[in-house]
């Protein structure tokens, strides 16, 4: 992303939440979804952003993946100020700096395998022999060479989670942002999907993880606990107090895993 | 995302639903075919009278003298030298003297339905018709009011004369004819209901056959198309002379009147046209309205596609190409069914039923521009969705 006018330097932060909120009204009331969050996420950093249901992590996670943009507050990525973007601008900003995997893995169904992993360089206007190029070698680096001209109904589940991170991966981006990866896929499919995101990380990328497991955030190397759309902790993940809540006996937190949206 | 990728993207999902699609385009397919076919027969229409026309002469010039309100006269001596005196516009003068009278070959014990017409001697140059044997009818038969005849080449053929016409007798009103010459065919010598079942005669003798005084109707010929005009407006002039009032003659150019013929043809087939045009609105609605479905269906795929870095107007350009290319393949079956109902409709009314290109390349740009009409809206709504409730969307 070429750096424009209102880019400021944050050293190393590639995410930078400064005092964020997002309030919905509901007629007299108001939700504060998320209600002052301040974090930061340097480059090459893996985070987990856990929390119980209701708490805000989808709020975070559509903020930070430029789908939504907060009330009130700042959000710097690689330096620009998505805070105040218009829809075109956000536009460009999930296609060239953001890499969704999401939950339900979000293939188009009547295209194929390679025409899916293509989509972000499509709209990246990248002609169409280079995209094709690109697509097969993200495709490459999930292991999925073969199924390229299958349609996403053709593959199992794991397999359509590797389309998504092949085509998370194929414009190259800034950030991978990973929502509940692992909810839709059996415990040994989902153990998988998390080793590959390791790996990924271990190879410099960057990866922002939303989850409301306990489990799964440990894999990050960091985690960001929201409560009511506030910061309860934010620290490294292998501490005891990563899985502490405050205001919760440490046997309950275990069973916190639960119904999400 | 490109227009070829967007084209391919809505052929494919046409062919996932083909029954879909088909119903979808049935107004369409229905609006531009009745428009061409109806383009068609109007022109086959227009065709086949101008050429009707246009054997009859468009250098044609015809008058009719009623004498009303003047009781002055207007004398075939006069006309002719009228003639002479514009030989520079008018190349011939015929008198043109309708007469209703029996007709009877010899030894028929049956009448023919042969139409009698007195004329001058210069019928045949103003007609531009020729003589295919013996002789046309001359200034002394027409002086001495002989009782000769010179007929089509129905005459000749194997219904009546069989190549024996000239010498032969026709009995006109009872009076015995002799014929003095047999015309070339004109278009089909055996046909009794064609143009070549025809008999003239001298002009005094019809206006004698007919009981009338005066010759009331003669037929000009121009020098040339460009002037019918001049003679059309010297005739005019001369007779305003005459009578000194406008109504008591009038004088028609044919090539005036093909063109108004032409003129109504036209409009009728243009408004007919418009009608059948309107289902072509309702085929637009029924686009509209399956769009708007599709991009209810579709909802989260434009989620992921906004998630992925689509913009609006690549959303948009996505569903108007869909709708569009819905139309245009709408718009191709409607046009082959217009030619080919043409076909058919023209081989059952016996006449040229040709849809012109223009009428077909207005059809595909009517098609066109009916898909992206109808098509902006619902693409339009699909822009403008929100990603995260889209990709919500189940
Ligand atoms: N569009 C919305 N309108 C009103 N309230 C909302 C909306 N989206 C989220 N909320 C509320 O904001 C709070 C945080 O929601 P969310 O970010 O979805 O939490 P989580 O993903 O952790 O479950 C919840 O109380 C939720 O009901
Ligand atoms: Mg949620």
């Amino acid at each position: 992303m070429a750096k424009n006018q209102n880019s400021i330097q944050h050293g190393d932060d590639l995410i930078v939440f400064d005092n964020i909120y997002k309030i919905y009204e509901m007629g007299d009331t108001e939700v504060r979804a998320a209600d002052g969050i301040s974090f930061s996420v340097k480059r090459g950093e893996f985070v987990a952003i856990v929390g119980q249901s209701g708490s805000g992590k989808s709020t975070c996670m559509n903020i930070i993946g430029a789908l939504d943009v907060p009330t009130s507050g700042e959000y710097y990525l690689d330096g620009v100020d998505v805070s105040t973007l218009n829809d075109n601008k956000l536009a460009d900003i999930r296609n060239k700096m953001l890499g969704f995997i999401f939950q339900q893995y979000n293939l188009i169904p009547k295209l194929t395998v390679l025409e899916n992993v293509e989509l972000p360089l499509l709209y990246a206007g990248v002609p169409k022999r280079k995209r094709r190029e690109a697509a097969l070698k993200s495709l490459e680096r999930v292991g999925l060479t073969e199924k390229a001209k299958n349609l996403p109904s053709q593959l199992s589940g794991g397999q359509q989670q590797r389309v998504s991170i092949a085509r998370a991966l194929a414009g190259n981006p800034s950030v991978i942002l990973a929502d509940e990866p692992t909810g839709a896929l059996d415990s040994r499919t989902g153990r998988e999907v998390l080793e590959f995101l390791q790996q990924l990380h271990s190879e410099g990328n960057t990866i922002v993880l939303i989850t409301h497991d306990n489990s799964i955030a440990v894999k990050a190397q960091r985690i960001i606990r929201l409560q009511d759309g506030k910061v309860v902790y934010d620290g490294p993940s292998n501490v005891p107090e990563a899985l502490v809540n405050p205001d919760i006996p440490i046997e309950l937190q275990k069973n916190e895993a639960g119904g999400d949206a | 995302m490109g227009i070829g990728q967007s084209f391919i993207l809505a052929i494919k999902s046409l062919l996932n639903n083909k029954m879909r699609a088909f119903l979808t385009m049935l107004g369409i397919i229905i609006g531009v075919g009745s428009v061409i076919l109806i383009m068609s027969l109007g022109n086959g229409v227009t065709t086949e009278i101008s050429d009707t026309f246009e054997s009859m002469g468009t250098r044609t010039v015809s008058v009719t003298l009623m004498g009303r309100g003047s009781n002055r006269t207007f004398t075939d001596d006069e006309m002719y030298e009228f003639a002479e005196e514009n030989s520079d516009v008018i190349k011939a003068v015929t008198p043109t003297v309708n007469v209703s009278a029996t007709v009877r070959p010899e030894r028929w014990n049956e009448n023919l339905s042969t139409s009698i017409t007195g004329v001058g001697e210069d019928w045949l140059t103003v007609k531009t018709y020729e003589t295919a044997r013996g002789r046309f009818i001359s200034y002394m038969d027409i002086y001495a009011r002989n009782k000769v005849c010179f007929v089509g080449a129905y005459f000749d053929s194997p219904e009546v004369y069989n190549g024996n016409a000239v010498g032969s007798t026709l009995k006109i009103n009872g009076d015995v004819y002799t014929i003095i010459g047999v015309a070339e065919e004109i278009t089909d010598a055996s046909d009794e209901d064609g143009s070549d079942n025809f008999a003239v005669i001298p002009y005094t003798v019809a206006a004698r056959l007919s009981r009338m005084g005066n010759i009331n109707s003669y037929t000009l010929i121009s020098v040339s198309d460009e002037t019918v005009n001049a003679a059309k407006q010297r005739m005019s002039n001369r007779l305003y002379e005459n009578y000194g009032d406008e109504d008591a003659y009038a004088v028609i150019a044919l090539a005036e009147i093909l063109d108004t013929v032409t003129e109504i043809m036209d409009t009728l087939v243009t408004v007919i046209a418009a009608i059948a045009a309107i289902s072509l609105l309702v085929g637009g609605i029924g686009i509209m309205n399956i769009m708007l479905v599709s991009v209810t269906e579709r909802t989260r795929e434009i989620g992921i596609r906004k998630a992925l870095g689509a913009k609006r107007r690549d959303i948009k350009s996505q569903f108007v190409i869909e709708a569009m290319t819905t139309s245009l393949i709408g718009g191709v079956f409607g046009i082959l069914l217009g030619v080919f109902g043409a076909r058919i409709a023209g081989k059952l009314m016996n006449m040229p039923a040709v849809p012109s290109l223009s009428s077909i390349v207005l059809s595909v740009g009517i098609s066109v521009g009916i898909g992206v009409l109808f098509g902006y809206l619902p693409a339009k709504k699909a822009s403008e969705l929100n990603p995260i409730d889209a990709l919500h969307h189940d």
